[in-house]
């Protein structure tokens, strides 16, 4: 990009996230100071101690929302924010820690801290776009570096980024990998989780557990009914459905067996 | 000063790593209340763990930080195969100490450079210093991607490794990956040395405090996964009894429990503590490196754990090559059978030890989960620190006294986005 172009001011922000997706940016070592060199990076915490003030062109938002300030920074980003995007499943279903939705968040805290008072924390981990509107959301646990690359350039260029919404099926096929619940009937979430990671557990010998959250279209009930027949117990079936991606809509509810014909 | 903090002993424990402030205050030149504020949204991973299968504990726990998940990944496997008792093949155990080599170097070089090294020399970041430090910045994220090579051949990626699971691995790399592997690391050891040559150059503030240094110590080698944990005053015990002698507290002004010592001394956990309490278990070369780099031994001077984390890194560098050299495809894992019980381990993640305690029922359920990191141990240090720095140098004015205060506070690499949320310093002088 030539000197005098005007660059895209980006802010990346955190919410409830370990960090892992951020990182992904710093994890760009070949790319990152040509990256730098294209946008204006004016609020990275994770790299930076210099700000500058928004309005910003593009935010890059990582975490979940879980206290009653997080409901207040999250509308006050989207309004100095142009384009917003949210990054990994904390941001884009709510993440582990939307675990909680599904028991009593003071039965949570009693558990972990002596003296619950202190804490502050709201009844459920919720995504981004349960609280504003969200114009690109990046799945993952932890996001793709290159589907991050992809997206900032298609963005930095003036266009509308787009990544794959179809299974992590189509990308096991196209490595070569033999199918872990065909051959060895591993309950494997791939059929049902978005493409994204390159299909990397069944390359490792081992079932998808659903980082990327639900493909487009997913069919979980038939994707169990299948599980049932290679011999998941519910308990078992739950827990796999309820990671990373626990609070995503089409993962939240676990159907149940369906009745024999 | 009207003391408001309030302390409850506990022994459960919630994160760390996060979004923190810095608070001082000064009284008639006198420093009169520090803290170290934490208020990262709790995540409740202990809460959560209960009811999970024993086999999820190293995905899940990998969650808690996405810049060193292999430390969660090895003290969740460990601890549950204590359970067991199944010692895993010599093979097995040093291909966990590969990946975790990897994290180190990853995550030592992403603080080195991109987190430390901006405060000495006076940028606000990496990308900052680039621009007139081009060549250094572009060695640091050379080195940086070598630590990642490692996490990607044996992890599968390099943040959150699908690869690690109770009994050892998924699958193994071939000798072709292993191979390539070597030439990067090859190349890594001698960027690490030249890190290690230049960070010696350096000038570091002074400071220097009487610690209690606590890592693990190994019968032979430096420590990773196994060993006894020790103290600079002595202490010498067995893994499971650290909840005897070391205990959490849950304060008002963090989110993140506090460790202390049962008799409520601050200690000092890390890259330094694990140097000054294992310097006779580094090879000769690393010892050699390491009087050649200036490195005193003992260290007390805490801005100097930047020297230690490039001599660790150089380690890291021929301890890997040492273990992908000696490679052979074998079985990636050994069957771990089921036993009902409790197991602990403690691992030396890159900013220190890292307890996990699980009891699990004949069933392989969770029952009952304790973790506690290594930042949450370093809290009461960190404090005390500040305390020091901030009396030594009240002459100072505020702008650099604070950024003096934050290049202090990053000398325990709190995990990365405490390292840089330390915006929120705020210095308050009553006169």
């Amino acid at each position: 990009m030539n000197e005098t172009a005007i660059k895209a001011k980006i802010a990346v922000w955190k919410f409830a996230s370990c960090d892992g997706c951020q990182l992904q940016l710093l994890d760009l070592e070949d790319e990152l100071l040509a990256l730098a060199d294209a946008v204006h990076i004016a609020y990275f915490m994770e790299a930076s101690r210099h700000f500058e003030p928004g309005p910003y062109d593009i935010s890059i938002v990582e975490g979940s929302v879980t206290t009653p300030h997080d409901l207040e920074h999250i509308q006050d980003i989207r309004a100095q924010s142009g384009f917003l995007m949210t990054i990994g499943a904390c941001a884009t279903s709510g993440g582990i820690q939307a675990l909680r939705n599904f028991a009593d968040v003071d039965d949570f805290i009693r558990i972990v801290y002596a003296e619950p008072t202190f804490i502050k924390t709201l009844e459920k981990s919720t995504a981004i776009s349960e609280h504003v509107h969200v114009d690109f959301e990046l799945r993952g646990c932890p996001i793709n570096k290159r589907q991050l690359l992809e997206v900032l350039t298609a963005l930095v260029h003036g266009k509308t980024p787009t990544v794959p919404k179809h299974s992590v099926c189509i990308e096991c096929k196209a490595r070569g990998n033999s199918c872990v619940m065909v051959t060895r009937g591993a309950p494997c979430l791939g059929p049902v989780t978005q493409a994204g990671c390159n299909a990397i557990c069944p390359a490792y010998d081992r079932a998808c557990f659903g980082c990327y959250g639900p493909c487009e279209t997913p069919n979980l009930p038939s994707l169990l009914e299948e599980w049932r027949h290679v011999g998941a117990t519910e308990p078992e079936i739950e827990r796999s459905v309820h990671t990373f991606n626990a609070w995503a809509p089409a993962f939240r509810e676990i159907p149940k067996a369906q009745e024999e014909p | 000063m009207t003391e408001k903090t309030k302390i409850i002993q506990v022994d459960y424990l919630a994160r760390v790593e996060g979004e923190g402030a810095m608070y001082v205050r000064i009284d008639d030149d006198k420093v009169t209340d520090v803290k170290l504020k934490i208020f990262e949204p709790p995540r409740f991973f202990e809460a959560f763990l209960r009811g999970r299968h024993h086999t999820e504990a190293p995905d899940i726990t990998a969650r808690i930080c996405g810049i060193c998940p292999v430390a969660y990944q090895m003290s969740a496997v460990h601890a549950i195969e204590s359970i067991s008792g199944v010692i895993l093949p010599e093979y097995l155990r040093d291909l966990r100490r590969l990946l975790y080599c990897g994290e180190w170097i990853s995550s030592h070089t992403l603080h080195m450079y991109m987190l430390h090294i901006p405060d000495f020399l006076g940028y606000a970041g990496a990308v900052e210093m680039a621009k007139d430090h081009g060549d250094i910045v572009r060695r640091g994220l050379e080195l940086k991607k070598a630590g990642n090579a490692i996490m990607a051949t044996l992890g599968g990626r390099e943040v959150h490794p699908i690869n690690v699971r109770v009994g050892g691995f998924y699958k193994l790399p071939n000798r072709a990956e292993m191979k390539t592997l070597g030439q990067t690391l090859r190349h890594a050891r001698d960027l690490a040395q030249q890190t290690l040559d230049w960070i010696a150059t350096l000038d570091f503030p002074d400071l220097e405090r009487d610690y209690i240094f606590v890592a693990l110590r190994h019968e032979s080698e430096y420590p990773f996964n196994e060993g006894r944990v020790v103290s600079s005053q002595g202490l010498d015990i067995p893994v499971e009894e650290f909840p005897n002698h070391f205990e959490e507290i849950h304060v008002e002004h963090s989110t993140a429990l506090q460790g202390r010592m049962k008799d409520g001394n601050a200690y000092f956990v890390g890259p330094m503590a694990r140097f000054n309490l294992n310097y006779d278990r580094l090879p000769e070369p690393i010892q050699v490196a390491a009087k050649a780099g200036g490195l005193e031994h003992p260290v007390k001077n805490p801005f100097r754990s930047l020297l230690v984390r490039a001599l660790e890194t150089v380690y890291a560098c021929d301890e890997a090559l040492r273990i992908i050299d000696a490679f052979k495809k074998r079985d990636p894992f050994v069957e771990i059978p089921l036993v009902a019980g409790t197991g602990h381990a403690i691992t030396e993640a890159p900013r220190g030890l890292l307890y996990h305690r699980y009891t699990i029922d004949d069933q392989g359920i969770i029952q009952d989960a304790v973790i506690i990191p290594p930042t949450s141990q370093n809290q009461p240090t960190i404090e005390e620190d500040l305390f020091d720095l901030v009396t030594q140098n009240l002459h100072l004015p505020d702008a650099e006294l604070q950024h003096l205060c934050e290049q202090s506070i990053r000398n325990y690499d709190p995990c990365i986005s405490c390292a840089t949320h330390f915006l929120n310093i705020k210095v308050e002088r009553n006169r």
